[in-house]
């Protein structure tokens, strides 16, 4: 399996605080990989650096033989990579059919046009994307009213628009049923196979993250523990300790 | 220059710093905890002086030369604080939740409503103040003399600097507001009872300000303009100080101080332009002021926007019946009426253009007249001064409201919200005094006038279509664009700026050409204002006219498209037709503004819509509520 991105010696940090110290880990195409942690670990930030909305201070992240460190999030988006924002960021005055085709007139940079009407452009392509989330019944409500589930599956319809290479998805499940998860998360996978499709995300739920990741990477106070295979983390210890030995220590 | 009018003219400028500072910081402990930009706070200044020189002789000549005067300025303080209770408690409490765009109006209605209360009591002609006992003379410094009083108001500075330390940081009432102006959300939840706490900072806010006007009063007489000229300054002090902090208005008044001593030396004619020059300055090297704090990401401020075209029968009715009246208004029209609809028509195109950036943009603009005058002055310089054609002239208008709004739309669009809109005002603040000081080019104050179109096109009838003509060109254009990808871009921006980064949007680069285009439609209709109106004078570049423009489209309804355009044309007739009867205007238009604000922050046709649907798109009331844009 060919690399997608690689991500090298990743730094960061705010006022004092070291949020995230030499982080390396590598994606391979196709492949679905999690960045799990406790809370402070640093898998936001580093996701973020990867997305372009925190900047750097050290490091390489390059995405298909290019660094994209420190680029601004549009650009980074140009050259392949969708995400969805853990609090969904949606455009809430607009149709859900409307937000995907915001996302395919960026990409056909038609954002500027005068005269066409607006509703009009890759609606079908728009509406065959929502097809395939499952949306289809709610492509013309509009995104203020919908219910938060389906606010996620905006965000993926919207994220994989332009079909990249990369999506980045963080805590797509947060706030979801265990049922809706499931959904989602085997959605996302039958996504990213039809699509070859890379995917990077950040989860709290460990049944997702163990069903559906082919590597994890496991963090801890801004470091990487260990990078493996589901069975492989499972059985580290390390990691056992730093789970239930945080446990025990927030029960005392 | 030599030292010791160096000093002179600094202790000068050290006095006028101080009397700045009392009115700065109340503005700024006002913005703080309520989040309020209370453009009334220039109103409570000239009540002060107002109530001084009502309480001074009684009171002086009741309790003497010696405390008298002293206890006059503070139960002028303390009545124009009164005041403020009333305000708040009455109107701006309910409008803590509101879009800055309402909060902002309500207070410049109230702004209005003082100005004609103040001539109702106190009549138009000025009161000049008294000489204080005690502090007649002058001394001497470095071989000059200095007035007593001037060094007394440069101590009351510094000793009001430090009372409000100690009361901020000794007081539990201090710690309350200065919790509520970190994080007001925060305090909220901590228990802290938000109204007495708001009440008690407005009387605060408004005492200082009134004390100020109280001790401006000996020197200078109280008039009928104390209130705007303060409220600029106030404003100007505030945003480069820091918006909510004390100490960086201390600091930013001691700067606009020195700046207006010495400006007035090295530039007689332009010490507003220098003033709001560093102040643009200060807001791109520190974009929250030199203390202030960065404010939360500025979440969408209005409502949605309705985004279907009217897609009601009755409303595609009611445009056909709209359209015929205007077509054939001017067959039946006495001359009066159609160049009454002339400029009601211009004026509709000011207001739809402005909401278009507003509204669909999310940019709040307090400056829109600027682009107005720029199209008026544009077209009658042309003529006058260059003998262009009326084709050229007209032309000229919207290419240089356009060029130069798109300089300052790079410019502000580099901010967000309430500090957008403040420079918004300075730059249109900035063009008003340049209208005003440049006399050779543009006739200063009494403006160029003469502009008339030739020939046929003279005729009231035939500019009446010409004018609807042209300006519904611009407004179809706007209306058109607003429905293209470009309208739905910007709708995407306000929504949500975080999302549009993540799909290749540069939502700036867009927010700067709806800013120009905006710029530019304005300019048409400022060009042909100048051709009805046979001419031009500062007054096109004022604060009323960029408020106007938003009560227009306030009163038409701010989320609706054709909402500016009624609101427009309903404004200027409403004005037309209540300004003779009544000589108080401002009083009406200020309850008008309330009331609409209170009562009906839809508008016309927003209310109507609500009931009837008639003009397309979702009912939906609610307004898009804060998404709280966060990274996680």
């Amino acid at each position: 399996m060919s690399v997608l991105l690689e991500v090298n010696g990743l730094a960061k940090s705010f006022g004092g605080v070291q949020a995230v110290r030499d982080v390396s880990f590598s994606l391979g195409r196709s492949e679905m990989l999690a960045i799990i942690g406790p809370n402070g670990a640093g898998k936001s930030t580093c996701f973020n650096m990867v997305g372009g909305q925190i900047r750097p201070d050290r490091g390489t992240i390059v995405l298909d033989g290019q660094d994209i460190a420190g680029k601004a999030p549009r650009d980074i988006w140009r050259r392949g990579v969708g995400r969805t924002f853990q609090i969904s960021a949606t455009f809430m005055s607009m149709t859900v059919c409307e937000n995907v085709q915001m996302a395919l007139m960026s990409h056909h940079w038609r954002t500027r046009a005068l005269l066409p009407l607006a509703s009009r452009l890759y609606a079908e392509e728009a509406a065959a994307i929502l097809d395939r989330i499952g949306l289809a019944d709610r492509r013309s409500h509009m995104c203020g009213v919908l219910a938060y589930g389906d606010l996620k599956r905006v965000e993926l319809a919207v994220a994989i628009a332009h079909r990249p290479k990369l999506l980045l998805m963080d805590e797509p499940t947060a706030g979801m049923s265990p049922s809706e998860r499931e959904a989602l998360m085997q959605l996302t996978a039958d996504i990213v196979r039809q699509e070859e499709m890379a995917v990077l995300f950040t989860e709290h739920d460990m049944d997702v993250v163990f069903a559906h990741s082919a590597r994890i990477v496991v963090m801890n106070r801004g470091a990487v523990v260990t990078v493996g295979t589901p069975a492989e983390v499972r059985e580290n210890a390390e990691v056992k300790h730093i789970y239930l030995g945080g446990t025990l220590e927030a029960a005392h | 220059m030599d030292l010791s009018f160096f000093v002179n003219q600094a202790l000068t400028g050290l006095a006028s710093a101080s009397s700045l500072f009392l009115v700065a910081s109340g503005l700024t402990l006002i913005f703080g905890v309520s989040r309020i930009v209370n453009f009334a706070h220039g109103s409570m200044f000239m009540l002060g002086a107002y109530a001084a020189a009502t309480v001074y002789g009684p009171i002086v000549s009741a309790l003497g030369p010696a405390i008298g005067p002293w206890l006059a300025m503070l139960a002028a303080a303390v009545a124009v604080g009164l005041i403020g209770v009333v305000v708040e408690v009455l109107l701006l409490r309910r409008l803590y939740h509101a879009p800055h765009m309402l909060q902002i109006l309500a207070t410049f209605g109230i702004v209005l409503i003082v100005q004609d209360a103040v001539v109702l009591i106190w009549g138009y002609d000025q009161i000049v103040g008294p000489r204080i006992p005690g502090l007649r003379g002058a001394v001497t410094i470095f071989g000059q003399r200095f007035p007593q009083y001037e060094l007394f108001m440069l101590f009351i500075g510094p000793v009001v600097f430090a009372g409000l330390w100690l009361l901020l940081h000794r007081t539990r009432w201090g710690t309350l507001v200065r919790a509520a102006t970190r994080d007001r959300e925060m305090a909220d939840i901590l228990g802290v009872d938000q109204a007495k706490l708001f009440t008690t900072v407005f009387f605060l806010g408004a005492a200082l300000a009134g004390l100020a006007g109280g001790l401006q009063w000996p020197r200078e007489p109280a008039n009928i303009y104390l209130d705007t000229r303060v409220i600029l300054e106030a404003f100007v002090v505030t945003v480069i100080g820091g918006l909510g902090s004390i100490g960086g208005a201390l600091l930013a008044s001691i700067i606009i101080g020195l700046l207006q001593a010495f400006g007035i030396l090295l530039f007689p004619k332009s010490t507003l332009v220098l003033v709001f020059a560093v102040m643009a300055v200060v807001l791109m090297v520190r974009p929250w002021g030199l203390l202030g704090r960065p404010e939360p990401q500025a979440v969408s401020d209005l409502a949605e926007t309705k985004t279907a075209p009217p897609a009601h029968r009755y409303a595609a009715h009611a445009f056909a019946v709209a359209l015929a009246i205007l077509l054939v208004l001017p067959l039946f029209a006495p001359d009066y009426v159609v160049k009454l609809a002339t400029q009601a028509i211009i004026f509709a195109l000011v207001a739809f253009s402005l909401n278009f950036i507003v509204a669909t943009g999310g940019i709040l603009s307090f400056g829109h007249a600027a682009f107005f005058g720029l199209g008026a002055y544009a077209a009658a310089i042309a003529v006058k001064s260059h003998g262009a054609s009326t084709g050229l002239a007209l032309l000229a208008a919207p290419v240089l409201a356009g060029l130069v709004a798109l300089g300052v739309g790079w410019f502000i669009v580099r901010r967000t919200g309430i500090y957008l809109a403040m420079l918004t005002l300075a730059f249109a603040q900035i063009l008003w005094s340049v209208a005003f000081q440049w006399v050779e080019f543009t006739g200063g104050d009494n403006g160029i006038v003469g502009v008339y179109m030739p020939g046929w096109a003279s005729q009231t009838g035939a500019y009446y279509y010409l004018t609807l003509a042209f300006c519904g060109i611009a407004v179809a254009l706007i209306w058109r664009i607003m429905f293209a990808p470009f309208g739905y871009t910007l709708r995407a921006g306000r929504d949500s700026a975080l999302r549009c980064d993540a799909i290749g949007i540069d939502v700036r680069r867009h927010q700067v050409l709806a800013f120009a285009l905006a710029g530019s439609a304005a300019g048409v209709a400022g060009g042909f204002f100048t051709f009805l109106k046979g001419g031009v004078d500062p007054s096109l570049l004022s604060m009323d006219i960029s408020a106007d423009a938003l009560i227009m489209s306030l009163l038409g309804g701010v989320q609706t498209v054709v909402g500016p355009l009624v609101g427009g044309a309903a404004f200027t007739f409403l004005k037309a037709y209540i300004m003779p009867v009544t000589d108080q205007w401002r009083l009406v238009l200020g309850i008008v503004i309330i009331v609409l604000v209170l009562a009906f922050p839809r508008g016309i046709v927003g209310f109507i819509n609500a009931r009837s649907g008639w003009f397309g798109g979702a009912k939906s009331e609610a307004p898009v509520a804060s998404t709280g844009e966060k990274l996680a």
